[in-house]
């Protein structure tokens, strides 16, 4: 399956980067725009033998090393666009 | 006594913090490869400053994981003294062994200059030696130095005296213009709560010579000999 990982910097935790990005967004007349954070975003493959398992293992790694808890949130969401995969999924399900 | 200078691939300061400790204060170095299980007897472990592994993902996140960090990490609970310098600080952090995060600093300008730190508590083996409210003039050389701590955490940090120095202009006030990062209460260095791991933004490796226009950086690593010397005297 394919999985798309967000990772934001938490409510709180200075976003310098975000700033200067909304400052440049206002320069070039998008004054409309506020609050501008940034973050990260990855994406990967993985062999899973249900999506149950999948969410388990994503959420070790994100917890262990492509997040800081202490500075950092993170959601991701699982991707099972070949038909092969779905049909890997239900089976997988059925196995559940 | 015996130090260990951990090497991580792309730390720039073990050489220094070796010359340092070797050439200008004649201790026992050893560098160590981070690849490597901790072997051998060691006093205090120092992790310098650098770009471990090119700071990818987040400073120190992936160096936490080599290898050697097993080794450190029990050491430290034992109760050995670790020092993290820069990178090590950041590293440190992200193993856990010190609380907190280093982020990007908040001007986002890699920073280069000297500063003046003040001198916050002197119960512990890194600063026993420097009397309280002293000030250093310590070199710093970061991008991403920005102390961050959640408030309760903060609050920990405060009440167990945990912030070791802060950045103070030169007559000793931590104003916020004599904050080069944007770390929150001008926080630069703070230690664990049972005071054996210390880690901080600035080089003391790099303040260690008249040449190198301060010699304030070695008040840290003297005060660390004698806390070896005086626990030596003790188990005699």
């Amino acid at each position: 399956m394919r999985i798309k990982i967000f990772i934001s910097l938490k409510k709180g935790v200075l976003d310098p980067q975000g700033k200067a990005i909304e400052r440049s967004l206002h320069t070039l007349g998008y004054a409309e725009v506020q609050g501008v954070r940034m973050g990260k975003y990855l994406e990967l493959d993985m062999d899973a033998a249900s999506r149950t398992a999948a969410e388990r293992r994503i959420r070790e790694m994100c917890d262990k090393l492509l997040a800081n808890p202490v500075i950092e949130d993170y959601r991701f969401e699982i991707e099972s666009d070949a038909p092969s995969a779905i049909g890997h999924q239900s089976e997988a399900k059925e196995k559940d | 006594m015996r130090w260990g200078v951990i090497v991580f691939p792309g730390s720039c300061d073990d050489q220094d913090v070796f010359n340092c400790l070797k050439r200008e204060m004649g201790q026992k170095v050893k560098r160590l490869w981070h690849k490597d299980a901790l072997a051998g007897q060691f006093d205090c472990l120092i992790l310098p400053g650098g770009f471990s592994y090119g700071d990818y993902l987040r400073c120190g996140a992936m160096a936490r994981f080599s290898p050697i960090m097993h080794g450190v990490v029990k050491f430290a609970q034992s109760g050995g003294l670790v020092l993290g310098i820069c990178n090590g600080f950041q590293i440190l952090c992200e193993a856990g062994l010190l609380p907190g995060a280093l982020v990007r600093n908040v001007g986002l300008q890699f920073v280069c200059q000297q500063v003046y730190l003040r001198v916050e508590e002197t119960d512990t083996a890194f600063t026993r030696g420097i009397g309280k409210g002293q000030l250093l003039r310590l070199p710093i050389k970061h991008g991403e130095g920005c102390y961050y701590a959640d408030a309760l955490t903060l609050e920990r940090l405060r009440k167990n005296r945990q912030i070791l120095l802060r950045y103070v202009d030169p007559k000793g006030k931590p104003l916020p213009s004599a904050n080069p990062n944007g770390s929150l209460e001008n926080i630069a260095g703070v230690c664990n709560e049972t005071r054996n791991v210390f880690g901080l933004m600035p080089h003391p490796e790099d303040a260690c010579s008249k040449l190198l226009g301060s010699e304030d950086g070695l008040r840290i690593f003297s005060s660390i000999a004698a806390h070896h010397g005086a626990g030596e005297k003790r188990h005699a």
